[in-house]
């Protein structure tokens, strides 16, 4: 009996079922960037990217402050999170074996389930409410306990790829275990570790639920790290969830600029990757 | 003057529960090359690694007896000073790839960041380089970074940057294994010349390589010293029944 026909057949429909859930995934996707591009491009000029909100009804307005914001809470959240992290991640593969590392990495696992939005709340308890006010600083560090283990794991990741002879061409020098770990072992990853961290970054930049009780959002500019900031993914909340036509623009055009910085950044660790 | 730079003295070790060293105690001439050889898992690297401290790497490892180099007892002195005087080249090239090749050769000076001048710099890394027979292959690319180089290449550069810290003894861990002859057989001439200047304490389990090289042989089997000699006696008229089958290639 010939069966090929049949197995061509088995094979065609096997290729369809690839090609259409390939499709299906990508056109959501490519729904989204349209309808961000198509709502956001319009109302995108130099003048939004650089000038503060306007009340509603007043023409204009931009979101100089958001976009000044975000950049603080990052700031502050690669601050802490990147010498903790990549300290972390080099215990961990340094001491690999040991039982502290097993609850460490059992512990990073953890942090990294934790929803962002009970970052938050703790963050609200630790930071804000001892501190007495919504502020850039409690921000920051929700952020960095969401950045934190990425950026762990990025490193261990990376540093065990590290060829063992590498350690001991430095040890064999006599050169002592802390300069050979900063100037050998954390160099020879950075292009891995700096992948984590703008992995790290480009998650925690769209984070809005540990900003709600946190940085809390300012409809004016401020770099002061103990005043409430505003960011990007909070003035999209606000203002995409006002009842003004012309905010819900303004939250159309910082969706862009979110996207694009997003994306930029995933792009850039994908080519540090390659190399 | 003493002629030994280096003796061991009842030297035992364990990694967990496997005995890798039996009771060695041996010493070394000064400015002569000693090949120690012996079948796989017989402890030689371990043996060269305790010298300088390079075994504390590996957890679990425990060791009792002493090394003295001039008398002192190295496990009695700060292991970053231990490796400084007894340098160690290992058995894959293991050059730092973000540097230079000029880096490379001065990477000692550079990690530990001691302070060199410019010239100290270049007259260095000439002096390394020439010693380590690479000079004239790289004077040209000093500033690029290694990888271009062949293993044997690479192998050179790890011995320029040896003897770039001015060690007293060096430490060859199958320096060879990971080449092919001609890099194999420039190496060895080059193990010929260094000895004018420095103690070489090799690794081989390649027969042919200890008896070319060396002044004296040592052989080992099962974590045991079971021969030391010069090393024309050794493969001449070995005094061990052991020394004589590996060397005739019954085992091994």
């Amino acid at each position: 009996m010939n069966r090929v026909p049949f197995r061509l057949a088995k094979d065609l429909g096997f290729r369809i079922y690839l090609a259409t859930s390939t499709l299906i995934l990508l056109i959501p996707l490519i729904l989204i960037l349209y309808y961000i591009v198509s709502n956001g491009i319009n109302v995108i000029n130099l003048d939004f990217l650089t000038s503060l909100p306007k009340p509603p009804g007043v023409l204009g307005g931009g979101i100089s402050n958001a976009i000044v914001g975000s950049g603080l809470l990052i700031g502050i959240a690669g601050a802490l999170s990147i010498p903790f992290g990549v300290a972390l991640g080099l215990f961990l593969n340094e001491f690999s074996e040991t039982r502290l590392a097993s609850a460490v990495r059992i512990c990073v696992e953890i942090l990294q389930g934790i929803p962002s939005i009970v970052i938050g709340i703790i963050a609200y308890l630790w930071i804000v409410v001892p501190l007495g006010g919504f502020s850039a600083f409690s921000g920051g560090i929700a952020l960095a306990m969401m950045m934190l283990p990425m950026v762990v794991r990025a490193t261990e990741e990376t540093l065990k790829l590290i060829p063992h002879s590498l350690k001991e061409a430095s040890l064999g020098l006599g050169v002592p275990y802390y300069r050979t770990m900063i100037k050998i072992i954390v160099p020879a990853g950075a292009n891995g570790i700096l992948t984590g961290v703008l992995l790290g970054v480009a998650r925690v930049a769209g984070e809005t639920a540990p900003l709600l009780f946190t940085a809390f959002g300012n409809p004016f500019m401020t770099v002061n790290i103990t005043q409430p900031v505003n960011s990007l993914p909070l003035i999209i909340y606000n203002f995409a969830t006002s009842p003004y036509s012309d905010w819900q623009q303004v939250a159309w055009g910082a969706s862009l600029v979110l996207i694009i910085f997003v994306l930029g950044l995933s792009l850039l660790a994908r080519t540090l990757i390659k190399q | 003057m003493n002629k030994h730079i280096l003796e061991i003295d009842r030297l035992n070790v364990s990694i967990g529960d496997d005995k890798i060293i039996r009771d060695i105690s041996m010493a070394f001439s000064r400015k002569k090359v000693t090949a120690i050889m012996g079948p796989s898992g017989c402890g030689k690297t371990t043996l060269v690694r305790c010298i300088n401290r390079m075994h504390e790497l590996i957890p679990n490892t425990v060791v009792t007896g002493s090394i003295a180099l001039y008398r002192k007892n190295i496990y009695e002195m700060n292991p970053i000073m231990v490796r400084r005087e007894i340098g160690m080249v290992f058995q894959r090239p293991n050059p730092f790839p973000t540097m230079s090749i000029y880096d490379n050769v001065i990477a000692g000076y550079l990690l530990n960041g001691i302070k060199l001048t410019r010239s100290e710099k270049d007259t260095l890394v000439e002096s390394s380089l020439s010693k380590a027979g690479l000079w004239n292959e790289v004077k040209d690319a000093l500033h690029r970074r290694g990888a271009f180089l062949s293993g044997g290449q690479q192998q050179r550069l790890c011995i320029a940057r040896a003897l770039a810290m001015k060690p007293r003894v060096l430490l060859l861990d199958e320096p060879t294994s990971a080449l092919d002859p001609k890099s194999t057989a420039h190496i060895e001439d080059l193990i010929s010349e260094l000895k004018e200047t420095v103690t070489i304490i090799m690794v081989t389990h390649n027969i042919g390589q200890a008896s070319r090289v060396s002044d004296f042989t040592a052989f080992l089997y099962m974590g045991e010293l079971v021969e030391y000699g010069t090393t024309e006696k050794l493969f001449t008229v070995p005094d061990d029944k052991r020394t004589e089958e590996y060397l005739s290639r019954k085992f091994g």
